[in-house]
C-alpha cells in the first residue's frame, strides 16, 4: 500500500472550478425556473418559435452535412498545392464572429449583394436573404466547414492499408463508397448532423440579424426580445425553459453520437490513395472544392472590400468599442484559464495516481458535467438569470462587460477542455513515474513538467476562447447599454441604422481583431519549440 | 542491505512472491522470461506497485509503505527517463532537487556528475537533440546526482546497440562502485548480467529466487533457466 502523502497532481482546486461552474449554472437556471410563472403557459408565438427553431436547425444541419459529404470525398482523395491550408482554414469559421459573416452574406445574397445584381442585369428580381432560407444560409456558412472537418476525420479513420487493398482488388469507385466510405459515412454523418443540429439551435446572433418576424424568430431570439422590448422576464424564463429542454436534449444527443474532437488540430495528413480516379470524378472533385471555396471565401471578400475604405473614417466609438472588446476578451480568457486548467490537472491526477495503468481519459463526473453545461445552456439563458440575480443588487449596465466575460468563459469552457484535458492525462501518463521517483508532487511537478508541456494546448485554447470572445453577441446585448458595448453590439448598431459600410468597417477591424488575438495566443504557445 | 521478507507484490492482477536477501554493494541482475514478473519486482521495489503482504527492509527499515520519493532508490525506466522540455543540467538537477533552487554546492555537484558521464558540452541541450546513448548517459548523471543507496533499473539500454549497451553498463557499475550504491538490474540478455553482475536473481512463473553468483547459474543453468536461455 504505497502511502501517498503528497499525490503528484492535487484535485481539490479542479473540482472547485467546476462546482464553480455548475453553481454558475445552476444559480442562473434556478433563477430562471422561479420566474417562470407555471400557470401561465405559452402562448402560440411561443409555439412558434419553437417550431421555426427546431425547423430552421434541421435545415441547416441536413444541408451542412449533405455539401460536406462530397467535400470532404474530394478532400479526402485528392492532394493539390494548398491542400492542408484550406483544411486547416476550415477550422477558421470557429473563431470568425457571427456579424462579420452575415454582413458578407449580405453583401454577396442580400438584396444589395453581388448576386442580386448579377440578376438584374438578367432582368431577375433581386434575392431576398431575410427569413428562413436567410438563416439557414448563414448557418451552413458556419457549419459546412465544422461538418466537412469531422467527415475527414472519418474518412481518415479507415486505415490507408484498406485502400491499399481495394486498388489491389480492381475496385471501381462505386466499390470503393458501397465497402468502404458507405459503412464509414453511417458512423460519422448522424454524430455530426447532431452537432450541427445543437449548434444552430442556440444560435443568436444569426437570427438576430437575418431571421426575425412571427414566422423566424427562434426560442433564443424570442428570449432577448422578451427581455429587451418588453422586459417580460416572466416570460423570459418561460423561454429559457423550453430552450434548456430543447438544447440540452439535443446536445445530449449530440454528445452520444460522437466521440471526436473536431475543433483540434491535425487533420493535416492525406491518406495516400490509389483509387483517386481520373476524368469526370476528378472534374467533378474540383468542382465542388471550387464551390466550397467560393461560397466560404466570397463573404469574407466582401467584407474586406466594402469595409476597407471605411476604416479611417471610423468614428471615436467604435474604436472605444474595440478596446472594451479586447478587454472582455482578455478577461475572458483568464477567466476560462482559470477554470479549465484545474480542471484539465484534475482530469489528469486520475492518470497519474495509477502510474503506468490505462487511467480513464475523463475527469470524473463533476469535470465533465461541467464541460457539458456551456454547450447545453445557452448564454441568453444564463444571462437571463444572471440579470434576475443581480438586477435588485447593481445596475446591470455596470456589471455588463464582467458578466459578458464571465459567460464567454463557461461557454468556451467545453472547447477548451476537450483541447486540455487529453494533453494533460497524456502528460500525467508519461512522466508520473519519474516524477514520483524524483519526489517532484503538487506544484513542483505543475511548474516545472505539466504547464510548460501543455503550453501549445493552452495558446491554442486561449486564442480560441479570445476569438470567440471577441466575436460575440449574445448577453452583452442584455445588459450592456447600447452606447458603452462590445464591437459586435457596436457594429449591430451600425447594421440597424442601415450604416452598412460603417458596419463593414467596424466588422473588418473585429475581424482582425479576433484573428490578431487567437493568432497571437496561439503563437505564444508555440513560442517554446516543444520537445 | 536489501531484505524481503515474504514480499507479495500485486500488479493489477498479477501477484509476485519474493523472499530474499541482496547484500549492500552488490550488482545484481534480475533475468526471467517475458512475464514472469522481472518489471514487477524492480516496480515494487521502487514503490509504483503496492506491496499487499511481507515486508521491504532497507538496511532494516521497512520502506514498504513508502511513496516512491521517499523511497532510498534512484529508477532508470525503459523510457520516459528525460523530461523532454528540460535541458540536460535541469533534468540532472531535478535529483537534487525538485524545485530545482539549487545552491551553488548543488550546481557544482550537478555539473560534476554531467562530466562524469562525460556530457559536458551537452548540458544546455534538450533530450531531443541527443542520441540514444547520450540520453541513457544524462539520466545516469542524475542517478548519480540522487545518490541514492539503491539503483533500479529497468531494462534501460535495451534500445542501444551491443557496443553502446557495454559502455553503459561499465559506466553504471563505475558509478555504483563510486558510491557504493547496490544495483538492480532487468535483462533479457545473460551476456549484461555476466558484464558487472555479481549476483542473479532468477524469477519465473511470479517468484523471485534468491540471488547467485551469475558465474555458477549460468555456466550450470537449472531446467526453467535454461528453457528461458534457449541453450
Amino acid at each position: 500500500m504505497a502511502d501517498r502523502a503528497q499525490p503528484l497532481i492535487a484535485r481539490a482546486p479542479g473540482r472547485a472550478a467546476a462546482g464553480l461552474v455548475l453553481a454558475l449554472v445552476a444559480a442562473a437556471l434556478a433563477a430562471v425556473v422561479w420566474r417562470a410563472e407555471p400557470g401561465r403557459g405559452m402562448g402560440p408565438s411561443d409555439w412558434a418559435a419553437v417550431r421555426f427553431t427546431v425547423v430552421q436547425a434541421l435545415w441547416s444541419a441536413a444541408i451542412s452535412v449533405a455539401l460536406a459529404v462530397p467535400l470532404a470525398r474530394a478532400l479526402a482523395r485528392r492532394r493539390f498545392a494548398g491542400r492542408n491550408v484550406l483544411v486547416s482554414l476550415l477550422g477558421a469559421p470557429f473563431i470568425l464572429p457571427a456579424l462579420v459573416a452575415v454582413l458578407g452574406l449580405l453583401a454577396v445574397f442580400g438584396r444589395g449583394g453581388w448576386i442580386s445584381a448579377a440578376l438584374n442585369h438578367v432582368g431577375l428580381g433581386p434575392l431576398e436573404i431575410y427569413g428562413l432560407h436567410g438563416v439557414v444560409l448563414a448557418h451552413v456558412f458556419f457549419n459546412l466547414p465544422l461538418a466537412t472537418r469531422l467527415l475527414l476525420q472519418g474518412w481518415q479513420s479507415i486505415p490507408a492499408e484498406r485502400f491499399r487493398l481495394a486498388a489491389q482488388l480492381g475496385f471501381a469507385p462505386a466499390d470503393t463508397f458501397r465497402l468502404l466510405e458507405r459503412p464509414m459515412l453511417a458512423r460519422a454523418v448522424p454524430g455530426a448532423l447532431a452537432i450541427v443540429f445543437a449548434l444552430c439551435l442556440t444560435s443568436f446572433a444569426v437570427a438576430l440579424t437575418l431571421g426575425g418576424g412571427p414566422h423566424a424568430t427562434t426560442v433564443e431570439l424570442a428570449i432577448y426580445q422578451a427581455f429587451r422590448f418588453d422586459f417580460d422576464l416572466g416570460r423570459a424564463a418561460v423561454l429559457s425553459c423550453l430552450q434548456i429542454a430543447v438544447a440540452g436534449a439535443a446536445g445530449f444527443v449530440a454528445l452520444r453520437l460522437t466521440g471526436t474532437e473536431g475543433f483540434g488540430t491535425g487533420l493535416g495528413r492525406a491518406t495516400r490513395r490509389w483509387d483517386a480516379p481520373g476524368g469526370a470524378l476528378a472534374v467533378l472533385d474540383a468542382v465542388v472544392i471550387a464551390g466550397a471555396v467560393s461560397f466560404l471565401a466570397l463573404p469574407l471578400l466582401a467584407v474586406v472590400a466594402s469595409g476597407l475604405p471605411g476604416v479611417p473614417g471610423l468614428p471615436a466609438q467604435v474604436w472605444r468599442a474595440a478596446a472594451v472588446s479586447v478587454g472582455v476578451a482578455l478577461l475572458s480568457t483568464l477567466l476560462m484559464l482559470a477554470l479549465a486548467l484545474p480542471m484539465a490537472c484534475t482530469a489528469a491526477a486520475a492518470v497519474a495516481r495509477a502510474p503506468g495503468g490505462t487511467g480513464a481519459n475523463t475527469g470524473g463526473g463533476a469535470i465533465e458535467l461541467a464541460g457539458l453545461l456551456g454547450l447545453v445552456a445557452s448564454p441568453l439563458v444564463i444571462g437571463t438569470g444572471l440579470f434576475i440575480w443581480l438586477n435588485p443588487v447593481v445596475r446591470p449596465a455596470d456589471v455588463a462587460l464582467g458578466v459578458t466575460a464571465l459567460v464567454n468563459a463557461v461557454m468556451a469552457l467545453p472547447f477548451a477542455l476537450r483541447i486540455l484535458v487529453p494533453r494533460a492525462c497524456e502528460i500525467a501518463t508519461d512522466h508520473a513515474r519519474l516524477a514520483l521517483m524524483l519526489n517532484m508532487a503538487g506544484w513542483h511537478f505543475l511548474r516545472r513538467v505539466m504547464l510548460p508541456r501543455m503550453r501549445p494546448r493552452i495558446g491554442f485554447a486561449a486564442g480560441l476562447t479570445a476569438a470567440l470572445s471577441m466575436g460575440d453577441l449574445g448577453v452583452v446585448t442584455l445588459f450592456a447599454d447600447p452606447s458603452r458595448g462590445t464591437l459586435p453590439l457596436e457594429m449591430y448598431r451600425l447594421m440597424g441604422a442601415y450604416r452598412m459600410d460603417a458596419a463593414a468597417a467596424a466588422g473588418l477591424v473585429l475581424l482582425a481583431l479576433a484573428l490578431a488575438l487567437f493568432w497571437a495566443l496561439d503563437r505564444w504557445g508555440r513560442g517554446d519549440a516543444e520537445a | 542491505m536489501l531484505r524481503l521478507e515474504r514480499a507479495r507484490f500485486c500488479n493489477g492482477g498479477f501477484l509476485l512472491d519474493a523472499d530474499l536477501t541482496v547484500e549492500t554493494g552488490r550488482i545484481v541482475a534480475l533475468i526471467g522470461p517475458s512475464g514472469a514478473g522481472k518489471s514487477t519486482l524492480a516496480d515494487g521495489i521502487a514503490g509504483f506497485v503496492p506491496l499487499v503482504a511481507g515486508r521491504v527492509l532497507w538496511h532494516g527499515r521497512d520502506i514498504g509503505a513508502a511513496s516512491p520519493g521517499a523511497r532510498p532508490v534512484a529508477m532508470v525506466f525503459q523510457d520516459g527517463n528525460l523530461f523532454g522540455h528540460l535541458d540536460v543540467a535541469a533534468n540532472v538537477g531535478l535529483g537534487l532537487r525538485p524545485d530545482l533552487r539549487l545552491s551553488a554546492a548543488e550546481r557544482a555537484r550537478r555539473d560534476a556528475a554531467i562530466a562524469r558521464v562525460g556530457l559536458s558540452d551537452m548540458a544546455a541541450r534538450r533530450p531531443a537533440a541527443l542520441s540514444g546513448g547520450q540520453q541513457s548517459r544524462a539520466a545516469l548523471a542524475r542517478v548519480l546526482v540522487q545518490d541514492r543507496g539503491l539503483i533500479v533499473l529497468d531494462e534501460p539500454f535495451a534500445a542501444l546497440g551491443p557496443a553502446l549497451r557495454g559502455e553503459m553498463l561499465d559506466l553504471v557499475a563505475g558509478i555504483a562502485a563510486e558510491t557504493g550504491a547496490t544495483v538492480l538490474m532487468v535483462t533479457h540478455a545473460p551476456q549484461d548480467a555476466r558484464r558487472i553482475a555479481d549476483q542473479i536473481i532468477l524469477v519465473t512463473g511470479g517468484r523471485a529466487e534468491s540471488p547467485r553468483a551469475t558465474a555458477d547459474l549460468l555456466d550450470a543453468p537449472p531446467a526453467a533457466l535454461r528453457a528461458y536461455l534457449g541453450d
